[in-house]
C-alpha cells in the first residue's frame, strides 16, 4: 500500500466572483501529494482556505484551475454524479457539526453509505453494529441524533465514515464542537481506526495538538501554502 | 435499480419526524379529490339510473303533443299504431280551496283519460288514488306540497272553474317529471278527463296543451310511429317525445351539471395541489443539509431527488386515497340533496372509474406541483455539508426543468379540465380563466406584501408592526394564502352575489307603480266584467294586451318546411342559407329549429309599450284593412336569431289564415318588466278579427291584497289565470336555492381547502416561528403579546383574502350579470360583509389553532420538540 499516491493536488486555485465585478481568490496554486496510509493536517487561521481545500480534495467542489487526483482518478473532469460515485467508493467524511441525518437512528446513519450502493443487508448491519461497538456506542443503535450528546454524534459519524472501508478519510474540524476530554477521546478513535484500517487521513483543524498527531502538516495563509513539513 | 430499496427505505425513514405533518399537507388535496370523486360517481349513478329507468322516464313509448285538440283521424291513426292510448289535456288555471278560506293558487291542471302511465309508477298517497281517478268521478290527485301549503286533507274539497272535486290523494311522483320545479312553479292537479267538461275551463281557454300517450306493440319503434304521424299530419305542428330523446336530453343535462360541479371541485384540487407544493417546498428547505450529507456520502443527484420524490408521490397518493374515501361518503349524501330535483330514484353504488379518475387526477397534479420545489434537491451542492450558508441560500440559477414542469402543469390542468368538462374548448377556457384569476390574486398578493413592507407607520404599536411584518418577511406565506383563500372566497361570494343580483332584478320588476299581478286567458267577452271586478277589488287595470297565436310559415318567401328539408337535425340547409344570405356572415347564420317552429303569441297596438324602445326603422301604428303586406315590428333578439334585417318579409300562419308581413321596425324590449311583452307587434287594424285572448296586468299592494284580487278574478271569470310576481320570485328563489345549495356545497370545498392550506402553511412555518417566538419570549415578550402578534397577522391576512376574494367576486358577478343575465349587477353590502367577516374569522381561528402550544410552553421544551 505504501508508495501508492492516494491524493495528488496540482496548482489548485479556487476563486469566486464577488460584488463590484471583482474576483476573490481563496485558494491559490496549492500543490501537494499524499501517499496511501499517510496522514495530513491542514492548519491555518480562519479564512485561510482550509475548508475550501478539503472540499476540493474530496470532490465536493470544482476548482477554478488545477487538478485533483483522488485514489488514482482525476476528479476535476468528472461530473457531479461520477464524483459522488468516487466518494462513495473511496472516501469517508467526518464533519465539524457531525451532519447526521436527524430522522435516522445511529445504526441507520452508519448504514447509509453501504445502502446507497445497494449493499445493505444482514452482513452490512453486523458490520455497522461492530463499528458502533468499536466507537463505544453498542447500546445506542436505536437512538436518534437528538438523543445523543455531541461526542456520541461524532462517534456515530466516525463509524459511518468507516463503514464503506474508505481508502481516505476527510475530517473537517472533527473535534471543533467537542469539549477537551471528549475531543481527546475522539482523537484517539480517529487515529486508532485510521491505523487499524490503513486509511489515508486528511484533516482540517485549529487544534495543534491534533495536527501534531498527523505525519505531516500543511500550513495555509491567505489561500497559499506557507509551510509543508513533518509534524 | 439496485438502489431502489435504499431510496424507498430512506424515504420512509426520513419521513419519520414529519409523517404527521406530511399527512396533514396531503389533506389539502383531500377535499378537491373528494369533490371530483363524489360528483363523478354520482354522475355514474345518475347515468345508470337514467338507463335503468328506460321507459319509466316517459311513462309511454311515444308522446305526441299538440296545441290543438286531436282530430278523429289522428286518434284513429294512434289507435291503429298503438296497443294502448291515453290522452291528456293540460293547462294553467286557478284552483280554489273552499275549506281554506277560499284560497286560490295558479296550478297546472292535467285531465287524464286512459291507463297512463304505461311504464313507471304514478306515486300517490294513498296508493288507491289513481284507481279512483280512472273511475271518472270528480276526484283530483293534488301535488303533495300544495295540499300541505293550504292544509287540505285527502278527502277535502277544491274547485276548478265551475266544478268541485274531492281530493283523492297526494301526488308524489309522475314518471319523468321533477317534483322540485313543478311543486313551486305550477303544482299539478290530475283530474279525470270525464270531469273536465263540468269545469267549463277548456271551452274558453286557448292555452290548452294536448298530449297523446302511446304504448306500442313489440316490433314497432317510437321513431317510426312519430315519422308516420309527421308525414300524415304535417300541417298540425305536432311535437314528439320518445324515451330515447328524453334520455338524451336528460343525459345531456346531467352531463352538464356533472361537468360544471366537477370543475368547481377541480378548482379545490388545484388549490390543494398548490398548498401541497408549498408544504413540500418548506419540507425540502429543511432537508437541504441532509441532502448535502447524502451527496457527500456518495448519493447521486438523482438518488437524492428520488428520495424526496417518493415522499411527494406518497403524499399525493395518501391524499388521493383519503379524498376518494371521503368522496364516496359524500356521494351517499348527494342523492338525498338532489332527491326532488332528479325525476327518478337514484340507486347508490361506488363508480370505480370515477374513483380512479379522481385518484389519478390528484396524484398527477400533486406530483407535478411538488416537482417544482423538489427540483431544487437536484442542485444541492455537497459542499453545503461543510458550509451551512450554502444550504440556506436560495439557488437562483435558471433551471430549464422548471419551465418543463410548469408547461406540464398547464397541459395537465387543461387536459384534466377537458376530460372533466368533456371538451377541449371548455378545458382551455377553464385553464385560461383560472390562470387569469390566479394571476390577479398573485399580483394583489405581491402588492399586499409590498405595502406591508412600506405602509406600516413606524410609530404603530410593536405587536401591529411585528404582525404585519410577518406578511413580507422571508419565507412568508402571504402569496400562497391570499391566492388559495382568496380564490375560494371569490367563488363562494360570486355565487351568492349572482343569486342576489337575479333576485333583486326580479323583485325590481314589480317595483314602484309597476304591475305585479298578471292575468291571462281572458276572452273578448270577459274583458269588461273582469275590469269591473278588478276595480272592485282595488286593483285597477294598468296594462292590457290582446294576444293572437300564430306560427311562421315562410321567411323571405321561403316556406319554413322547405328550409328544413334535407337537413337531418331539422335545421335549414347551410348552403341554402349561405346562398340566400345577403348580409355575408349574418345571412349565413342558421336560425335554430325552435325559432322557426315555435308558436308566436303576438299582439297588435298603435304605440310602443312602456318597456319598449325603437332601435331601427319606423313603428307603424295602424294599417288599413286589406293591406297585403303588413308592416310589423320585431324584437332585436329575435332579429338576430332569425338572421333577419329590416325590410325582410315574414309570412305567418294565423290559425289557418296566411298573413304576409314586412319588418319595418326593430324594438329593444326590457323583458324583465313584469308585464306582457312581445317578440312581434302588429299594427292595429289587421288582427282584430282573429281568434284571440287577452292579458291584463294590475298592481297589488301586498300578499293579502293579491289574494283578494285573485279570489275576485276567479269568482268573476273562473277560467282566467293569475301569476303573482311574488309567486315567481318564490319559485326562482326556491330553484336557485336548491341548485345553489349544491353549487355552494361544492364551492365551500375551495374555501375549506384554502383553510387546510392555511393550516399547512402555518405548520411549515412553525419551526421558523418557534425560533422567533422563543427568542421574543427569552427577551421578555408576554404570551399575550405573542398572541396579539399572531392575531394581527392572521386578521390582516384573512381580511385581505376576503377583500381580494370579494373584489374578484364583484368582478365575476358583474360578468355573470352582464353576459348571462344581461342585467346590472347587484352590490349587496351585507352579503359581502358577512363573507369577509366569515373568511377573516375562520383564518384567525385556524391560524390560532395551528399555532397553539408554541406560546404557552417553556422555550427550551418547544425547541427540543421542534428540532
Amino acid at each position: 500500500m505504501n508508495g501508492e499516491t492516494m491524493l495528488k493536488v496540482e496548482r489548485l486555485t479556487r476563486s469566486y466572483d464577488v460584488a463590484g465585478g471583482r474576483r476573490l481568490t481563496v485558494l491559490q496554486e496549492v500543490s501537494f501529494s499524499l501517499a496511501a496510509g499517510a496522514s495530513l493536517a491542514i492548519v491555518g487561521p480562519s479564512g485561510s482556505g482550509k475548508t475550501t481545500l478539503l472540499g476540493l480534495c474530496a470532490g465536493l467542489d470544482r476548482p477554478s484551475s488545477g487538478e485533483v487526483e483522488l485514489a488514482g482518478t482525476a476528479i476535476g473532469e468528472l461530473g457531479e454524479d461520477a464524483r459522488a460515485r468516487v466518494r462513495n467508493a473511496h472516501v469517508g467524511f467526518v464533519f465539524q457539526n457531525f451532519q447526521l441525518v436527524p430522522t435516522l437512528t445511529a445504526l441507520e446513519n452508519v448504514l447509509v453509505p453501504v445502502e446507497l450502493r445497494g449493499e445493505g443487508g444482514a452482513k452490512a448491519e453486523a458490520e455497522a453494529r461492530a463499528l458502533l461497538a468499536r466507537v463505544g456506542l453498542e447500546e445506542r443503535h436505536e437512538h436518534y441524533p437528538v438523543q445523543l450528546s455531541g461526542g456520541e454524534q461524532q462517534r456515530v459519524a466516525l463509524a459511518r465514515a468507516f463503514i464503506n472501508r474508505p481508502r481516505i478519510l476527510f475530517c473537517d474540524e472533527p473535534t471543533g464542537n467537542l469539549d477537551g476530554a471528549t475531543a481527546h477521546a475522539m482523537t484517539q478513535l480517529i487515529f486508532g481506526l485510521n491505523h487499524e484500517r490503513g486509511t489515508t487521513l486528511v484533516l482540517v483543524t485549529h487544534d495543534l495538538e491534533l495536527a501534531r498527531r498527523c505525519g505531516r502538516i500543511l500550513r495555509l495563509r491567505g489561500g497559499a501554502v506557507v509551510a509543508d513539513g513533518l509534524a | 435499480m439496485r438502489t431502489l430499496p435504499f431510496i424507498l427505505r430512506l424515504s420512509w425513514r426520513d419521513s419519520r419526524a414529519s409523517r404527521r405533518r406530511l399527512l396533514l399537507f396531503s389533506s389539502a388535496i383531500v377535499l378537491g379529490i373528494a369533490a371530483l370523486v363524489a360528483i363523478g360517481s354520482l354522475g355514474a349513478n345518475l347515468d345508470r339510473a337514467v338507463d335503468g329507468q328506460a321507459k319509466g322516464l316517459l311513462g309511454a313509448d311515444l308522446i305526441v303533443t299538440s296545441r290543438n285538440p286531436f282530430g278523429a283521424e289522428m286518434l284513429a291513426h294512434a289507435g291503429a299504431q298503438a296497443s294502448a292510448v291515453a290522452r291528456e289535456q293540460s293547462f294553467s288555471s286557478m284552483v280554489v280551496f273552499p275549506d281554506a278560506g277560499g284560497a286560490t293558487r295558479l296550478v297546472n291542471v292535467r285531465a287524464l283519460e286512459g291507463r297512463f302511465p304505461f311504464f313507471g309508477e304514478l306515486t300517490t298517497e294513498p296508493e288507491t288514488a289513481p284507481a279512483r281517478l280512472r273511475e271518472g268521478t270528480p276526484v283530483a290527485i293534488v301535488e303533495e306540497t300544495l295540499l300541505r301549503q293550504f292544509e287540505v286533507p285527502v278527502g277535502g274539497r277544491l274547485r276548478l272553474g265551475s266544478a268541485e272535486f274531492l281530493v283523492a290523494g297526494a301526488l308524489r311522483k309522475l314518471p319523468g317529471e321533477s317534483t322540485a320545479f313543478s311543486a313551486t312553479a305550477a303544482p299539478r292537479i290530475l283530474i279525470p278527463a270525464a270531469a273536465l267538461a263540468a269545469t267549463g275551463l277548456t271551452e274558453r281557454s286557448v292555452l290548452v296543451r294536448h298530449r297523446l300517450m302511446l304504448e306500442l306493440p313489440p316490433g314497432r319503434t317510437p321513431e317510426a310511429v312519430a315519422r308516420s304521424f309527421r308525414e300524415r299530419f304535417r300541417a298540425d305542428g305536432l311535437g314528439f317525445d320518445t324515451v330515447a330523446e328524453r334520455r338524451r336530453s336528460l343525459g345531456r343535462a346531467l352531463d352538464n351539471i356533472e361537468a360544471y360541479l366537477g370543475l368547481v371541485g377541480f378548482v379545490a384540487l388545484i388549490l390543494g395541489a398548490i398548498g401541497v407544493a408549498s408544504a413540500i417546498y418548506a419540507h425540502v428547505r429543511q432537508k437541504l443539509t441532509t441532502v448535502a450529507v447524502l451527496r457527500c456520502l456518495g448519493a447521486s443527484a438523482g438518488q437524492s431527488f428520488a428520495v424526496y420524490l417518493v415522499q411527494g408521490v406518497a403524499l399525493g397518493l395518501a391524499g388521493a386515497l383519503a379524498g376518494a374515501a371521503l368522496g364516496v361518503g359524500l356521494q351517499m349524501a348527494l342523492p338525498r340533496l338532489l332527491a326532488d330535483v332528479v325525476p327518478f330514484p337514484v340507486e347508490f353504488f361506488v363508480a370505480w372509474p370515477a374513483v380512479a379518475r379522481g385518484i389519478g387526477a390528484g396524484v398527477i397534479l400533486c406530483l407535478l406541483f411538488t416537482l417544482l420545489p423538489l427540483l431544487a434537491v437536484r442542485r444541492v451542492p455537497p459542499l453545503s455539508a461543510l458550509r451551512s450558508a450554502l444550504a440556506e441560500a436560495e439557488d437562483v440559477r435558471p433551471d430549464p426543468w422548471r419551465l418543463v414542469v410548469a408547461g406540464l402543469i398547464v397541459v395537465a390542468i387543461a387536459g384534466l379540465a377537458a376530460w372533466q368538462s368533456g371538451g377541449w374548448r371548455e378545458g382551455l377556457g377553464f385553464t385560461a380563466a383560472l390562470a387569469g384569476a390566479l394571476g390577479i390574486l398573485w399580483l394583489l398578493a405581491r402588492v399586499t406584501s409590498w405595502l406591508a413592507r412600506r405602509a406600516v407607520p413606524r410609530g404603530a404599536p410593536y405587536v401591529i408592526r411585528q404582525g404585519i411584518a410577518n406578511l413580507h418577511r422571508p419565507n412568508n406565506r402571504t402569496v400562497l394564502l391570499l391566492v388559495s383563500l382568496g380564490l375560494g372566497c371569490a367563488l363562494m361570494l360570486t355565487l351568492f352575489l349572482a343569486r342576489s343580483t337575479l333576485l333583486r332584478e326580479l323583485a325590481s320588476a314589480g317595483a314602484g307603480t309597476r304591475p305585479n299581478l298578471l292575468l291571462f286567458d281572458i276572452q273578448d267577452d270577459q274583458r269588461e266584467a273582469l275590469a269591473r271586478a278588478l276595480v272592485g277589488a282595488g286593483a285597477p287595470l294598468l296594462v292590457e294586451a290582446p294576444i293572437v297565436t300564430m306560427r311562421l310559415a315562410a321567411v323571405r318567401g321561403r316556406p319554413v318546411e322547405e328550409l328544413f328539408r334535407g337537413t337531418p337535425r331539422g335545421r335549414p340547409d347551410e348552403a341554402e342559407a349561405a346562398r340566400d344570405g345577403r348580409r355575408g356572415g349574418e345571412g349565413a347564420r342558421r336560425p335554430a329549429s325552435w325559432i322557426l317552429r315555435r308558436e308566436y303569441r303576438t299582439t297588435f297596438r298603435e304605440s310602443l309599450g312602456g318597456a319598449e324602445r325603437l332601435v331601427a326603422g319606423e313603428f307603424t301604428p295602424r294599417a288599413s284593412p286589406g293591406t297585403e303586406v303588413v308592416p310589423i315590428s320585431v324584437e332585436e333578439g329575435l332579429m338576430r336569431d332569425l338572421g333577419a334585417a329590416l325590410g325582410d318579409e315574414l309570412t305567418w300562419d294565423v290559425q289557418g289564415v296566411t298573413v304576409r308581413s314586412r319588418i319595418t321596425s326593430v324594438r329593444a324590449v326590457e323583458w324583465r318588466r313584469f308585464e306582457p311583452n312581445f317578440f312581434v307587434v302588429f299594427p292595429a287594424g289587421v288582427l282584430e278579427e282573429a281568434p284571440k285572448f287577452h292579458v291584463m296586468a294590475v298592481r297589488t299592494t301586498d300578499a293579502g291584497h293579491a289574494a283578494r284580487v285573485q279570489r275576485a278574478v276567479v269568482a268573476a271569470c273562473p277560467n282566467v289565470s293569475a301569476i303573482d310576481l311574488a309567486l315567481v320570485l318564490e319559485t326562482v328563489d326556491s330553484v336557485l336555492s336548491r341548485v345553489g345549495f349544491v353549487v355552494e356545497f361544492m364551492a365551500a370545498f375551495t374555501v375549506l381547502t384554502g383553510l387546510v392550506v392555511l393550516v399547512g402553511a402555518v405548520l411549515t412555518g412553525r419551526l421558523q416561528r418557534v425560533r422567533e417566538t422563543v427568542l421574543l419570549r427569552t427577551l421578555g415578550a408576554s404570551a399575550a403579546q405573542l398572541r396579539r402578534i399572531q392575531l394581527v397577522e392572521y386578521a390582516v391576512l384573512g381580511c385581505l383574502a376576503a377583500v381580494v376574494g370579494g373584489a374578484l367576486a364583484l368582478g365575476g358577478n358583474a360578468l355573470v350579470a352582464h353576459f348571462a343575465f344581461r342585467i346590472p349587477p347587484a352590490f349587496p353590502i351585507p352579503v359581502l360583509a358577512v363573507g369577509i367577516v366569515a373568511v377573516a374569522g375562520a383564518t384567525v381561528a385556524v391560524g390560532f389553532l395551528a399555532n397553539r402550544g408554541i406560546v404557552r410552553q417553556p422555550p427550551l421544551e418547544v425547541l427540543r420538540e421542534e428540532s
